[in-house]
């Protein structure tokens, strides 16, 4: 048995780096300290593909690693408009070699952004994004505000890590020092540890934080009794305590990005953050699922100048989310392939794109079997990311941190498998050519 | 009673997330195939825990198991996000890109029909 320290986690957009596990006969055997039950879930890992596998009479019939990736580069070679999609779940090294697998072909590249915080990008990208790490949340913050999220479960050492319950250089008393103020639409386990929950009537939001920065900017009168299902003396409650710290943190989820005004939510959500600018430091951070989501925005800003929902397909990058995010292609029927890696468009999209993937050529690269294998024409199983396989990875601050290999395998890991389906293609276009 | 006009959303549970790499388990049925009810909600469509009930949106139809959680106000229901959720989402981004996973209108009501299982459900896109 082999003790190793500092094993970075490969889950959700925290991104751990101190967590300690046990190793025996290469297999995760116990995850001693440092992760959350989820991330614990992911290290002590789950059944696997156990071979490449290529549809044929409706069944998945198992063959070769050579054999599935040819057959995945002849999908893709033949398709006018395929869609590479995913992304998220495996390092920036792989994620480069897909922007090159889309630049050779002429597909849209879109990542898992585009259903998760796409909104908060456009609005970034409209108003900017008054932002700091997470080091300086935890050494700083004294007041944090969670907006439409529910970390306690879905980010579980958020708040002990790096926010509300941690401890840091002018926080040292952790959360007897600070405030928690939850805003959501229903009560959760992290609405019981706030110190002020506010219940936003559902799909409000935007109305509250216009309400917020009226107050903050000194036009309280112009504020109604009543906003977005919210008193008005909560209101003035909280943004008292905006004046009052000395340092907020605004961390915002898909509470606010998947409602009715989506990135506008967003907007509203920065200029709330500047209106407390006025009286004291204070920052906004969306917080980040797949654990590099964050880093695939920054290599396709890197290789094409956007962040997600690319399309090639001109020769040159165009962007424009609602034409080529992957969820409107599949509803318009405008794609016709399709290769997802690391993420799960069947269990994550809406029913109606599924029914325009579930007929189109689809070439799955994933380790685990999930209700995306039941679409997947070709399957390609591949190497853990954290555990099996190293890279590069950015938190949901952007910092960027190095996931280490922590266990052998024979699988491929995804950047060695996108980098062969590009060669093949490229040996297909000159024997074509020939 | 016929169904019960209500908004539904949908989001992140720990247990989802711990077998977001194993969607094929029981677990993982057993926690995301299930409608979240304000208890006085569940009273009025008389739906008891572990009851099926039928959700529809102007884009689907799914059924799921209620269970009873006070902390969602009364005529708003919680799916975990998923497969059974999606099954009632529309995939129309109104040109920004982003479903409207949250704040559907909808209608719930007590059932005798069926949870789909998961591979199952995918099935239904392939007709």
């Amino acid at each position: 048995m082999v003790e190793i320290t500092d094993v970075v986690c490969s889950l959700c957009g925290c991104v751990c780096d101190d967590i300690v596990l046990e190793v025996e006969n290469n297999e995760v055997v116990k995850v001693k300290r440092g992760a959350c039950s989820v991330g614990k879930a992911k290290l002590l890992g789950h059944e696997r593909i156990k071979s490449p596998m290529i549809r044929e009479n409706g069944e998945l019939k198992e063959c070769s690693y050579d054999e599935a990736i040819k057959k995945a580069a002849e999908i893709l070679y033949k398709s006018r408009r395929p869609l590479l999609y995913g992304w998220s779940s495996t390092v920036c090294e792989a994620d480069k070699v897909g922007v090159e697998l889309a630049e050779d072909i002429g597909a849209i590249i879109d990542n898992t952004a585009s259903v998760c915080h796409g909104p908060s990008v456009l609005a970034i990208q409209d108003v900017g994004l008054p932002s700091c790490t997470l080091g300086e949340v935890k050494n700083r913050a004294d007041l944090v505000i969670y907006w439409g999220a529910n970390p306690a479960q879905a980010h579980a050492n958020h708040m002990k890590r790096y926010s509300y319950v941690s401890k840091g250089y002018w926080t040292a008393e952790g959360k007897k020092g600070k405030k928690l103020v939850v805003m959501d639409v229903r009560k959760t386990m992290t609405s019981k540890m706030a110190d002020v929950f506010v219940q936003v009537k559902q799909g409000k939001d935007y109305q509250v934080f216009s309400a917020l920065r009226a107050i903050l900017r000194g036009h309280e009168d112009v504020v109604p009794d009543e906003v977005g299902g919210v008193p008005k003396a909560q209101l003035l409650e909280v943004a008292s305590m905006v004046k009052e710290a000395k340092f907020m943190m605004t961390f915002f989820g898909m509470g606010v990005t998947h409602t009715g005004a989506r990135h506008n939510n967003i907007v509203n959500a920065i200029q709330f953050t500047r209106a407390a600018h006025l009286h004291t430091k204070a920052n906004i951070m969306p917080l980040r699922g797949h654990y590099n989501v964050a880093g695939i925005n920054q290599v396709c800003t890197w290789e094409t100048g956007f962040p997600f929902a690319i399309d090639l397909s001109r020769g040159y990058p165009w962007y424009n989310p609602g034409e080529a995010s992957a969820t409107d292609l599949l509803y318009r029927a405008d794609c016709d392939s399709a290769m997802i890696i690391a993420s799960d468009p069947g269990a994550h999209f809406p029913g109606e794109s599924l029914r325009h993937l579930a007929k189109i050529p689809t070439i799955q690269i994933d380790p685990y079997a999930n209700p995306t294998t039941e679409f997947a024409d070709v399957v390609i199983p591949a190497a853990v990311s954290g555990i099996e396989a190293e890279g590069n990875v950015y938190r949901m601050d952007n910092v960027p941190i190095r996931l280490r290999k922590i266990i052998d395998t024979d699988y491929l890991p995804d950047e060695e498998i996108v980098e062969r389906i590009l060669t093949e293609v490229r040996a297909l276009r000159e024997k074509e050519g020939e | 009673m016929e169904g019960m006009n209500v908004r539904l959303i949908s989001g992140r549970t720990a247990v989802q997330g711990q077998n977001l790499d194993s969607k094929l388990t029981e677990k993982y049925f057993d926690e995301v195939a299930v409608c979240n009810l304000n208890g006085n909600d569940m009273e009025k469509l008389n739906v008891a825990k572990d009851d099926y009930v039928k959700v529809t949106t102007a884009y689907g139809t799914v059924i799921v198991k209620a269970k009873q959680d006070d902390g969602n106000p009364e005529g708003l229901i919680f799916i975990p996000m998923g497969p059974w959720c999606n099954a009632v989402i529309s995939g129309d981004t109104h040109g920004a890109g982003m479903p409207s996973f949250k704040g559907v209108d909808a209608t719930v009501e007590k059932t005798a029909e069926a949870v789909l299982q998961v591979k199952e459900l995918m099935r239904t896109y392939m007709e």
